[in-house]
Parts: structure tokens; C-alpha cells; sequence
């Protein structure tokens, strides 16, 4: 019939303007500032440092090796080594900055880093009013404690806690071997002295 | 005079009492300007509060909440809209024709709100009781179009001037089947003056023009030319976005473009108070009992409930091609809209019920007929798949 179709749209239009107040599904707007959205897990946005314990710059996993510097893409990184009193490199960033003005939020650091030392953070809210102060981020705000971590991205930080911890203790392992076979070195066999 | 009557006729009261102030000479020009400025800042207040429901109800419809910032529940957007249009520059196009550029939303605004004086707003509440009220209101608003191709024209720009030349064609078009339409109540009631028709429906809601089978079919082709007339989705080709960016509308910015706007919601709201005047009882009550709620609130309800029709269809429909805007004008509403004449004097003469099988028969005839043709060799495409749908 003519005009069938006509009310079958302004029935389903009706619907709409009764469901938007009852059923989530029917208005899924999400009122920004007031409300968020949960980031999904694998969400990523800019790179953090992640420390282990409660003090960050001692915790830093990060021994300044610098092949995150060398790998990153458009070279938003930009790493000083450590050095003691007498002039030797120390395994620890004295400066650690990133530009997250250029980062591109690749996340080829964290893939590339052996350490497990820099991961990516789900931050979006970082409008800064100048590119100088704002957006270029020091080793001290780029510290995160594991805890955060695992808040963030409980699965991936729980393998990563799991592969530390099997390195460690495959490094014991591997000491005490070779304590052992240092230990025999030193003091062979009864029988092999006679 | 009983307190029921008194809120009834509370505004022709503060209005004599407001009169009473001023020497005998000068009253009925002071009379005369206290309509003008009520029906002005009534209605376009009514203006306001219509596009804040219009936004709000397209985003119900579209599955977002509208506007909910500015003020509670986004009250105040049409004031923030309001401020943002005064505040914007004014361009003028270089090569425009700046008199007629400068004329058209003034040429628009005018008989827009001039068509209010014939409108019976309550019991004994009209501007101007004219004894040709109902030609008067059909006069004036055709003077529109002339306004919109100013519009066109002075902008020298295709856009406009092509938005222009199919508003015209458009608003012609569905003039015809609006006025026959409108004829029949005419016919019915031998009269032209609107409180004469209101009072013709006095009685309760079966008086009413729209409880007979002519009637029916003529509100239902007014409302249809109310819709094209007033350049409103799904007859808004003249101002098609995706098409013509804005049609006339595009040279136009700030205030003037607010007058445009607000001309279109005035014209809407102005031929809803015709419909509802000529076939929805005015400002009658549905119900004899109901008599005791002011007559003017009767009909702002009614007319609300118009809006709010006009609203849930732009929602709804999506915007007609020229050619099928044109083939239900001339090919179905107007020969519906002869006939509809042809059967309301047959319900004149027949003084009643034996009119009722006949209309229907024939009528019914006649919408599944011409429907058909309308159809004609309509492409039929595969089944269409929407998510909230079925």
C-alpha cells in the first residue's frame, strides 16, 4: 500500500527517540570529559620507562643502551649515558628525553628494547600549550613503576614479569655453575692429585 | 465574567487595559501595535524553542543525545545561537546585487509573520478578522517565493540561483493541491473568514473538518504541501546540502541568514495554524468537558503537536528526487485533491452519512489508482539490511 513505508520509517524513528532513554545500545554517545572510555589493553599511545621497586631513577630497568634511540623512526629519543666519578659509563640514562611532539606512537622502541625497560603507556589527555615544556618529557616523567604497568596491560606485563624472572634465574643458575666449575678449577680432585 | 473565562481572554484584557492608558485617538493604532508586537515575540520565541526541540529530537532520532551543553539539558542553545549569528561578519558576495541581496531576508521575514494576523490564536484572539482571512493567508504566503528568488538571484552564485529556481518550481507546484485543498473546508463552511470556520467546528472533536472523509484527505494533502511549501525534508531539494550546499542560503551569513532560518520555522508554524484553523477546530476543545483549559492553549498544543510531526518527519524521510517531487505533486495530490473537491460538495448537498461509502469507495479507488502510476517502473532493488531495523 502506498505509504506503508512511509509509517513503518516513523515507527522505527520512534523507537529510537523512546529507546535513546532506555537501552544503552540505542544512544552509545559517551560524554567526554565527564566520562571516558576504558582503553582496551593493547591500546597504545607514547613510551614510558618502567622501574622496578618503590624509587624510580634507582629501579629504572633502562642501562642506556641506546638501540631504542637508534631504532626509533622519525629519532624522538635522545639518550646521555651515566658516568661515575672516574669517567666510566654506568648502566643507567642520565638524560632520557622523548618528543612526543614527534613520536609517532610506533611502539618499535618497546619491541626493540632487551630489557623490557620501555614500554607503551594508553595516556591520550596531553595538550600542552608549548611544544618546549609541554610535550618534551624527561627520564623523571617518563618513570612508571611496574605496579603501573601491570595496571595498564595486566597480560602483557605478567609475561614480561615471567620472562625477567626466568632470566634471572637462569643468570643464577648459570652463576652458580660456573661458581661450581670455578670452585672445581680451583680445587681439583683428590684422585687427580695422586 | 467567570475566572475560567478571564485566563481564557487574558491576553485581549492586558491588552485593553494596556490600551486604556493612551488618548481615544491614538488606541486603535496602539491596539493595532500590541498584536503585532505579541504575535511577533510569541511566535518567535515559539521560533526558538522549536529549533532547540528540532536539534534535540534529530539526535534522539540518530541515536545521540543533541545539544547538552549550554545551560541545563542544553536549554539555552538557541540563545547561543542566537548570539553567534548576531556576531557574525556579514558577507556580502562581491559581484552580489547588494539591494536585492540586502531585500530578500526583509521581503522573506515580512509576509511570514504578516500571515499571523488572519490566524484565530484563541476565542475572540485574532489580530485582524478579515472576511477573506483564508485568501489573505494564501496571498501573502505565496509572496514568498518571489522573496527566495531574490534570494537566488542577488547572490550571483549558480548554487543559489539553481536552489532558487527549484524552490520556486517546487513551491508552485504544491501551492495548487494546498489552496484545492483547502477549498473544500471552504465549500463546507461558504465561508473565508477563519473564525468562521473555527466556529463551524464548534462541538467537540467529530465537528471537526478533519472527522470526514473529505476532510481527512484534504489535511492530509495540506500537510503534505505544508511540508513542500515550507521547504521542510523530505521536500528540502531546494536547499540540499550535498547538492547545492545550502541552495539561496549559500551567499547568505549571519543575521541574515538567521531571518532565512527563522522565516521557514515562522512559515511552518504559521501554515501548521492554517491547518489546524481549517480542518482541526482552531482553538476548540476535542471534548465539551475540556472547555475549562484556555482556548489559546488548545491550540499552541495543537500546534505543537505539528511541530513535533514536522520534526519526526525530517527525521525520518530522506530527500525526494525532482522528479518524484514533481510526479506526486502534479500526478497525485492534485487529481486526489479535484476529486476531494468533488466529494465535499456531494457531502454539502447530501447533508451527511450516505456521502461516507461514496467517499470512501471512491477515494480509496482513486489513492490505490493513482499510486500505482506514481510507482510506475520504480527500479525494485534487493532486500535493503538495516541494524536497528526489523
Amino acid at each position: 500500500m502506498l505509504g506503508t513505508g512511509i509509517l513503518r520509517g516513523l515507527k522505527e524513528t520512534a523507537r529510537n527517540v523512546i529507546g535513546s532513554f532506555r537501552e544503552k545500545d540505542r544512544l552509545p554517545t559517551v560524554m567526554y570529559p565527564e566520562e571516558t572510555v576504558k582503553t582496551k589493553e593493547n591500546f597504545r599511545t607514547f613510551p614510558f620507562l618502567v622501574y622496578d621497586g618503590d624509587h624510580a631513577m634507582p629501579g629504572l630497568r633502562c642501562v642506556s643502551c641506546r638501540i631504542c634511540e637508534k631504532e626509533c623512526p622519525p629519532q624522538c629519543i635522545f639518550i646521555i649515558q651515566e658516568r661515575d666519578e672516574n669517567n666510566k659509563a654506568v648502566k643507567h640514562p642520565r638524560v632520557f628525553d622523548i618528543d612526543f611532539s614527534v613520536c609517532m606512537q610506533c611502539g618499535i622502541c618497546a619491541e626493540v628494547c632487551p630489557f623490557d625497560a620501555i614500554k607503551m603507556d594508553n595516556i591520550y589527555e596531553l595538550a600542552g600549550e608549548d611544544r618546549f615544556t609541554g610535550l618534551l618529557v624527561d627520564k623523571h616523567r617518563l618513570a612508571k613503576s611496574n605496579h603501573y604497568y601491570h595496571q595498564i596491560k595486566p597480560t602483557e606485563a605478567n609475561e614480561v614479569d615471567g620472562r625477567l624472572a626466568e632470566d634471572k634465574r637462569k643468570a643464577e643458575e648459570a652463576a652458580k655453575a660456573k661458581a661450581a666449575a670455578a670452585a672445581a678449577k680451583a680445587a681439583p680432585p683428590p684422585t687427580a692429585a695422586t | 465574567m467567570t475566572l475560567v473565562e478571564r485566563i481564557d481572554q487574558a491576553p485581549l484584557l492586558l491588552q485593553r487595559w494596556a490600551v486604556s492608558f493612551f488618548p481615544a485617538l491614538l488606541q486603535p493604532w496602539v491596539a493595532m501595535l500590541i498584536s503585532a508586537a505579541a504575535i511577533i515575540g510569541v511566535f518567535a520565541s515559539l521560533f526558538a524553542l522549536s529549533t532547540l526541540a528540532e536539534r534535540k529530537g534529530l539526535g534522539r532520532i540518530q541515536n545521540r543525545p543533541g545539544p547538552n551543553r549550554v545551560g541545563p539539558f542544553g536549554m539555552l542553545q538557541p540563545l547561543a545561537d542566537g548570539i553567534k549569528m548576531l556576531i557574525k561578519e556579514d558577507i556580502v558576495p562581491l559581484r552580489a546585487d547588494k539591494v536585492l541581496h540586502f531585500l530578500a531576508p526583509i521581503a522573506l521575514i515580512v509576509p511570514s509573520l504578516l500571515v499571523y494576523s488572519v490566524l484565530p490564536i484563541g476565542r475572540n484572539l485574532i489580530a485582524m478578522q478579515c472576511q477573506l482571512g483564508v485568501l489573505l493567508f494564501f496571498a501573502i504566503g505565496a509572496s514568498t517565493e518571489l522573496s527566495i528568488f531574490m534570494a537566488g538571484w542577488g547572490s550571483h552564485n549558480k548554487y543559489s540561483l539553481l536552489g532558487s529556481i527549484r524552490a520556486i518550481a517546487q513551491m508552485i507546484s504544491y501551492e495548487l493541491p494546498m489552496v484545492l485543498a483547502a477549498v473544500t473546508v471552504i465549500l463546507a463552511t461558504s465561508s473565508l473568514d477563519t473564525v468562521n470556520i473555527v466556529e463551524a467546528q464548534a462541538g467537540g472533536f467529530w465537528a471537526w473538518h478533519a472527522f470526514t472523509p473529505w476532510g481527512a484527505i484534504a489535511l492530509l494533502t495540506f500537510f503534505i504541501c505544508a511540508l513542500a511549501e515550507s521547504n521542510r525534508a523530505p521536500f528540502d531539494l531546494p536547499e540540499a546540502e550535498s547538492e547545492l550546499i545550502a541552495g539561496h542560503l549559500t551567499e547568505y551569513s549571519g543575521f541574515k541568514y538567521a531571518l532565512f532560518f527563522m522565516a521557514e520555522y515562522l512559515g511552518m508554524m504559521a501554515i501548521s495554524g492554517m491547518a489546524i484553523t481549517l480542518f482541526l477546530g482552531g482553538w476548540q476543545a476535542p471534548l465539551p468537558i475540556l472547555n475549562f483549559i484556555p482556548s489559546w492553549m488548545w491550540f499552541f498544543g495543537k500546534l505543537a503537536c505539528f511541530v513535533v510531526l514536522f520534526i519526526w518527519i525530517r527525521g525520518t524521510l530522506p530527500r525526494l528526487r525532482a522528479d518524484q517531487l514533481m510526479n506526486l505533486a502534479w500526478k497525485f495530490l492534485l487529481p486526489i485533491a479535484l476529486l476531494n473537491i468533488g466529494l465535499a460538495g456531494l457531502w454539502v448537498k447530501s447533508s451527511g452519512w450516505i456521502a461516507w461509502p461514496i467517499s470512501v469507495i471512491l477515494l480509496g479507488l482513486a489513492i490505490v489508482g493513482l499510486g500505482r502510476l506514481l510507482r510506475g517502473s520504480r527500479p525494485r532493488g534487493g532486500k535493503r539490511i538495516y541494524r536497528y531495523a526489523d
